[in-house]
């Protein structure tokens, strides 16, 4: 695919200089750069809109439901098996070495700092995210959007800023949902497997000697990147959605996919940071 | 809003304003839509832009609401550039859609209330009121409840135009108003852009294919073919045109003898 300059919405009829270096740039590290710029471009004039937040009370809430209250069940049910198969794993390998009276911290520690964050992460751009970018990205493509400008209501304003205030709120619950399930998770199969047989006084005992709330407010630090990350990728994808019905289809799998592949790469750069 | 204009959904406060077109070209890629089409439509003027499917009418329309941005030339909406996203803060302009546009997770009401509410004209009292007169003009008060996907295609068409009159807009932009409407309403929607004129100096630019609302109705009329500007007068000239290009577009002789497709064998 070539570069498709003449897509920005600023585009006139002669390209800029930096257009015309941008051009010439191989096409992926172009879809990259382009990419990050038009993200925190969406995110800048999303930022304006803030005092305007009051006023769509309704839309928040509404989006805190969608973002939050229904990923809740599959949160839960995902944590608990990652909980659980984290004690088992743990449990098996440790047997030999005789590390198993460690398995509440090991499991406490990476549900908190890691899997939590990530498993939210993960569950909100394919649960939520998708949803986002389909109907943005329809919204787009039957002029819904085009219609909106034209009656000088910004979309960013009505259709970003509620979203994004609605994660940020969000996220932090969703980890903690994730954190509390998944370490309970991992006390029952401590407790019900034989090779393994910790009780869950000594496994939460553990838990807490070698964990402290910075843990779990690392873990929510990186679940709110992610979460704004998601969120803003798939809007801007969805709004940049051109063409027939059959783009929509496609900016849904192209919103799943970078928002996947964000997670993991800032997952790196974010625990780095936080060391 | 003064009480005086409770009445009428177009309190009419706010100047008509004119459009100029100057020279504009528009490509996409390497297909070029628009060559060079200039002209001005006065303030109040309804102008009417008539031409066959794909000649660029749409594609000019969205220009004025900066929705497009020129490859060439320039278009001003109350001097104003019209690709200049502030244009649209200082101008209320209304595009009425081809297909509708409308908002498919709204209902029709709501769709209707949006403008008011977001840039806050009024309590919710005030905009139901708005609202429902709108809709009233257009009968559409049995649908206010529906969903867009509920509607049939002519019920979105008037959907559309109410969203369009509840803006009160200076600048009325309708891209085929009474295509898929019966001739009751097409008639209906004639009178009421002729209306909106003559009471509140709208504004109007009208894409249509329909012959009877361009002579009826037309200040001026504009015929566009090959992304030019092939015919522009008042629509008194229309009727002993001397180019044969606008005669055929206007009367085309349905010959079954010489048909105008070629090689059609079974
Ligand atoms: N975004 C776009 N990208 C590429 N080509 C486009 C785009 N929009 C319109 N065109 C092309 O421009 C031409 C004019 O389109 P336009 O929609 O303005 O036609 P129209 O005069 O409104 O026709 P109709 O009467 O059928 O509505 C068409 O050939 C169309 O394919
Ligand atoms: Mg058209």
């Amino acid at each position: 695919m070539p570069n498709t300059l003449s897509a920005s919405p600023a585009s006139r009829g002669t390209p800029s200089v930096t257009d015309r270096l941008l051009t010439w740039l191989p096409t992926p590290v172009f879809q990259v750069l382009h990419g990050t710029g038009s993200t925190l471009l969406l995110l800048g004039r999303t930022l304006r809109h803030v005092p305007s937040l009051p006023r769509q009370f309704g839309r928040f809430i509404e989006q805190c439901h969608l973002i939050g209250y229904t990923t809740m069940p599959i949160v839960g049910i995902l944590s608990f098996f990652i909980g659980s198969v984290l004690a088992l794993q743990s449990g098996h390998a440790g047997e030999n070495v005789g590390y198993k009276q460690f398995i509440g911290a090991l499991v406490g520690l990476t549900m908190a700092r890691e899997l939590g964050p990530v498993m939210a992460a993960v569950l909100l751009a394919g649960r939520v995210g998708s949803a986002i970018a389909a109907e943005l990205a329809s919204m787009k493509v039957y002029q819904e959007v085009d219609a909106l400008e034209t009656m000088n209501i910004p979309p960013e304003r009505m259709l970003v800023l509620p979203r994004l205030a609605a994660v940020l709120t969000m996220m932090p619950v969703l980890t903690i949902m994730a954190d509390l399930v998944g370490w309970f998770g991992g006390a029952i199969v401590s407790k019900y497997t034989h090779f393994i047989s910790i009780e869950p006084a000594s496994y939460f005992a553990n838990l807490r000697q070698y964990m402290d709330f910075s843990d779990v407010l690392n873990g929510l630090i990186k679940a709110e990147v992610f979460g704004v990350t998601v969120v803003l990728v798939c809007c801007n994808i969805g709004l940049n959605t051109r063409g027939g019905p059959r783009e929509i289809g496609a900016s849904v799998t192209r919103a799943v996919v970078t928002s996947l592949i964000l997670i993991l790469v800032l997952d790196f750069f974010v625990t780095k940071a936080l060391m | 809003m003064p009480a005086a204009n409770s009445t009428s959904p177009l309190p009419g406060a706010a100047p008509a304003v004119g459009v100029t077109v100057e020279s504009l070209s528009k490509r996409f890629g390497t297909f070029e839509v628009l060559r060079g089409v200039s002209f001005a439509v006065q303030p109040g003027e309804i102008f009417v832009l008539m031409g066959p499917s794909g000649s660029g009418k749409s594609v000019l329309l969205k220009h004025l609401v900066g929705l497009e941005s020129p490859s060439a030339g320039q278009t001003t909406v109350a001097g104003l550039d019209a690709s200049d996203p502030t244009t649209r803060e200082r101008v209320r302009m209304a595009l009425v859609f081809q297909a509708g546009a409308l908002f498919n997770s709204l209902s029709v009401y709501d769709n209707l209330a949006l403008y008011p509410r977001e840039h806050r004209l009024g309590d919710e009292a005030a905009i139901r009121d708005r609202v429902m007169r709108a809709l009233q003009i257009l009968s559409l008060e049995n649908a206010a409840h529906k969903f867009p996907a509920e509607l049939s295609g002519g019920m979105k068409k008037r959907v559309a135009i109410a969203r369009a009159l509840v803006m009160e807009p200076q600048l009325l932009l309708y891209d085929e108003p009474t295509s898929e409407l019966d001739p009751v309403m097409s008639a209906t929607i004639t009178e009421i852009i002729a209306t909106l004129r003559q009471r509140y100096q709208v504004t109007s630019i009208v894409v249509s294919h329909d012959r009877d609302l361009a002579l009826a109705i037309a200040d001026r009329i504009g015929i566009l073919m090959g992304g030019e500007l092939i015919f522009l007068g008042p629509s008194a000239d229309l009727r002993n045109p001397t180019d044969p290009r606008v005669a055929d577009f206007l009367n085309p002789r349905i010959d079954l003898e010489h048909p105008r497709f070629k090689h059609l064998e079974t």
